[in-house]
């Protein structure tokens, strides 16, 4: 076939000698045509993103190198070619869009400069004519006047600008291949439904190939013309993205399909009169950059204005936003780490505003926190059975006890009791997650705040751990907050959702009502958001 | 944002600078109270004794029978008006004497802060780009070797070799006093006399830099945005020298700027050494013969170089880092 742009033909990318497998791409073979999106789906350590690095010779050398295999570019095995040949390709014909648009700039550098530096490696243009291009492609990438964003410098610009701006740069010099390496993980929904049809629109315009690696099937479903799945360095499954999310063949795609969290609201199912357990009143909380001694500009950021909200006993609401909505701000305050400009947060009827830091002490183990960062949010220098037992020892509990019911915590969120014994780096991110569950549970509280508990989990770990925390909430009677950015993840969890954006609560109450109905523009643009929503709803 | 408050920027922080200087004044002046025996004791004792009444006059004259609230207060009082007080002990105002002594410290202070950094940088480059080769353990190696060793061995062991053995360099002094050089002859008379003192006091922040700079270099490689500019098809050495190096200079300059106060202490003993006619040497003095005020204006001056050092290093940051924003 004439119309392949880049063909992988059997590539294997070898893993140092002390990882715990030999290959992270073990004999994979793709073609990518032109004029198409081709989608690499799979989890983390699937070896995704090794193969796209693979493809540009960006592989960590030494340690990861491709050891067998062929990738033939334009009539070139590109595993072959020397580093200036490679370095013409690269930028030129190739090109490649980030995960982190945050790291992905040079944070000392114009933003305009560094677009033009992909023209200045690869053209002879003179200065006044890059200039032009760069402005161009600004242009093209629909970032607002040109002008003032060449000369601006990448922490002025937000996430989403910043990935138009690696955008722009990777279209620069028209090439035939873009390869776009989870470009919209680290970004909001609304962002990344921009991001993604920006993507869209130019791939179509400029006729390119692109190779579109992600972990998510939503954003699979709105973009890609053909699906790869891989698994542990395998492609286990390809074909039309239409046939692949329709009636995927392979087992393991059938899972990663039913893991994705469907858009089916959640329903009442408690009866409306039971008691209000936890209820923030006219909550506010501004944040000030001090002016200090002589003066400077004092900067104010609203994270919570007015904020009014009930959980009842044994029910659990969802509080989403995108980042910087004062969801966190609103979770923070209410376990207590920070404290409340004016309002007050109340707990079983006892008020926990406006308390000393001792005494709050009482009131810690009524609420407990699960957080999002699994490997972050445990000491790796405590054994697991210390780190659960640690709560109820604080509150009085005998140490023997203690460790006692860290065991059979640890059996309740399906992992070997034995674990007690054992230090966080030796579990997966899953696994930690469950001890950081299991931690929070220690104490008995009456309401559990999670703050985005599956958003740095992988689909199929991330599906597991929201069955787990929904079977716990049943059998422990337990009240929820969960805090998320995901309406997919929200719909599945909680029965009532809160819709933050800025600082303000715009729309609350029953998921369903909310899925029905969704009546503030804010709430719209959401769901308008969430990636492959009409593939996703036709799931049933 | 940069250029139109830069200004104004400036002048609150050397408004901010006042209370600093005089709480370093404060605790300074009560902790000379601490130490035993003052300038009039010190006077008897080497004239070999005098009566109690002497004594006593002396402290009045010096103004040190007074309570010692009475006595800060006409310190700081005087201060506000840049009077230093007076040196009894070398007759001669001490504000007088700092300025005289200033010159030399800052002329060695100066170069010591140009070579240590500007060798320390390329050194700490060199090692980076030949990361994990025999010429990167070689600089490695000095480095921490340099960095473990005292400053006044270093001192001794230099005028041992370079001026005692081989007679390259003089032994001490900043210059050649009988010779009366002029013009270029004093220039290169006083050069020739600094080369000693300053590699002396540059060795141990020369490794300092050069273990910080191979470090920030080889963390700044691995970031993400050199992957971008690996990806655009940009060469190797334009990474680095685009992209990669003012990044990894940032914490050096930072650490340079906090590294001042040790250098003005490492002077001291430096000036001691080769009798560097300094603020340090004066210092060293002063301490013996028990001249507080001199002391007193000698720590005053230190105080103000750092924070004036401090500034001109967070200026520098603001342009060498656009993030920084001033304010």
């Amino acid at each position: 076939m004439t119309d392949i742009v880049l063909s992988i033909d059997d590539l294997k990318v070898a893993l140092p000698a002390w990882s715990d497998r030999k290959f992270a791409v073990g004999g994979v073979t793709l073609d990518i045509r032109q004029k198409e999106i081709l989608c690499i789906v799979g989890e983390s350590g699937s070896g995704k993103s090794m193969m796209g690095k693979a493809i540009l010779g960006l592989l960590p050398a030494p340690h990861v190198r491709a050891v067998g295999g062929k990738i033939t570019f334009e009539g070139r095995n590109l595993l072959e070619l020397s580093d200036d040949d490679m370095r013409a390709i690269r930028g030129g014909r190739i090109a490649m869009i980030f995960q982190e648009p945050m790291t992905a700039l040079n944070p000392l550098m114009k933003v305009g400069q560094q677009i033009e530096e992909v023209l200045e490696i690869h053209t002879t243009m003179s200065p006044a004519r890059r200039r032009e291009r760069v402005l161009e492609l600004i242009r093209d990438v629909h970032l607002p006047e040109p002008e003032r964003m060449i000369a601006s410098y990448p922490h002025q610009l937000s996430g989403g600008q910043r990935q138009r701006v690696v955008i722009a740069m990777a279209l620069a010099l028209e090439p035939a291949l873009i390869i776009a390496d989870e470009p919209t993980t680290a970004l909001d929904v609304t962002t990344q439904a921009q991001i993604l049809h920006l993507i869209k629109e130019l791939q179509r315009a400029h006729g390119t190939a692109v190779l579109f690696i992600t972990h998510d099937f939503g954003v699979v479903a709105e973009i890609a013309d053909r699906v790869a799945v891989m698994r542990h360095g395998e492609v286990v499954e390809q074909g039309p993205a239409s046939q692949v999310l329709v009636s995927p063949q392979a087992d393991y795609t059938k899972a990663l399909v039913a893991a994705v969290p469907g858009l089916k609201p959640r329903l009442k199912e408690l009866d409306a009169n039971s008691n209000v357990l936890l209820r923030v009143t006219n909550l506010q909380k501004t944040y000030r950059t001090s002016s200090g001694l002589f003066g400077g500009k004092v900067r104010e950021v609203h994270a919570a204005k007015k904020i009014n909200l009930e959980l009842k006993r044994e029910s659990s609401l969802a509080l989403v936003g995108e980042s910087g909505s004062g969801k966190s701000t609103l979770a923070r305050c209410i376990i207590g780490l920070e404290s409340v400009d004016s309002g007050s947060i109340e707990i079983d009827g006892e008020r926990i505003s406006g308390r000393t830091r001792a005494e709050l002490r009482p009131f810690r183990k009524h609420v407990q926190m699960v957080f999002q960062d699994p490997y972050a949010s445990l000491n790796p220098r405590q054994r697991v059975g210390d780190i659960i037992a640690l709560g109820p020892m604080l509150n009085g509990v005998g140490r023997e006890q203690a460790i006692a019911e860290a065991r059979e915590l640890l059996h309740l969120v399906g992992l070997k009791p034995d674990a007690v014994d054992r230090f966080p780096h030796e579990f997966s991110g899953g696994q930690r997650q469950r001890i950081g569950i299991a931690r929070a549970l220690a104490v008995k509280p009456k309401l559990i705040v999670a703050d985005e508990p599956v958003s740095a989990l992988d689909v199929s770990v991330q599906k597991q751990v929201l069955e787990l925390l929904n079977d716990l909430r049943k059998s422990f009677g337990l009240s929820m907050l969960f805090i998320t950015h995901d309406l997919r993840v929200a719909a599945t969890v909680c029965e009532e959702i809160a819709i933050m954006q800025r600082g303000e609560i715009v729309e609350r109450g029953a998921t369903a009502e909310i899925f029905a109905t969704p009546s503030h523009p804010y709430t719209r643009s959401l769901f308008e958001a969430v990636p492959g929503r009409e593939w996703i709803g036709s799931l049933g | 944002m940069k250029s139109g408050s830069l200004g104004s920027y400036i002048v609150r922080r050397l408004l901010q600078t006042i209370p600093v200087i005089l709480g370093v004044v404060v605790v300074n002046f009560l902790l000379l109270q601490l130490a035993p025996g003052d300038l009039a004791t010190v006077l008897a004792g080497e004239a070999g004794g005098a009566p109690k009444e002497y004594i006593d006059q002396l402290r009045a004259r010096f103004g040190h029978d007074q309570p010692v609230y009475v006595q800060l207060f006409n310190y700081i009082k005087n201060l506000l008006v840049l009077d230093l007080g007076y040196s009894f002990r070398q007759s001669a105002p001490v504000l007088e004497l700092l300025l005289m002594r200033l010159g030399p410290t800052l002329l060695l202070m100066g170069s010591t802060l140009v070579v240590s950094l500007g060798l320390g940088v390329l050194m700490g480059l060199l090692a980076a780009l030949w990361v994990r080769t025999w010429k990167d353990h070689v600089i490695s190696v000095a480095a921490v070797i340099v960095y473990a060793t005292p400053l006044f061995w270093v001192g001794l062991m230099l005028v041992l070799v370079f001026s005692i053995w081989l007679d390259w360099f003089p032994t001490s002094g900043m210059e050649n006093v009988v010779a009366f050089h002029e013009g270029w002859n004093r220039v290169v008379d006083i050069a020739h006399h600094l080369v000693l003192p300053t590699i002396t006091l540059s060795l141990f922040y020369l490794a300092l830099y050069a273990r910080l700079m191979r470090a920030s270099m080889l963390e700044q490689r691995g970031l993400d945005y050199v992957t971008t500019a690996r990806a655009k098809g940009q060469t190797d050495r334009k990474i680095t020298t685009r992209h990669v190096f003012r990044n990894a200079l940032l914490p050096v300059v930072t650490m340079a700027g906090v590294q001042t106060g040790g250098l003005l202490g490492g002077s001291v003993v430096v000036e001691a050494i080769f009798a560097w006619p300094g603020l340090g040497q004066l210092a060293y003095q002063s301490l013996f013969a028990r001249d507080y005020n001199l002391l007193l204006g000698i720590f005053f001056m230190s105080a103000v170089l750092v924070v004036i050092v401090n500034l001109i290093v967070d200026v520098i940051y603001v342009f060498l880092d656009p993030r920084i924003r001033i304010g």
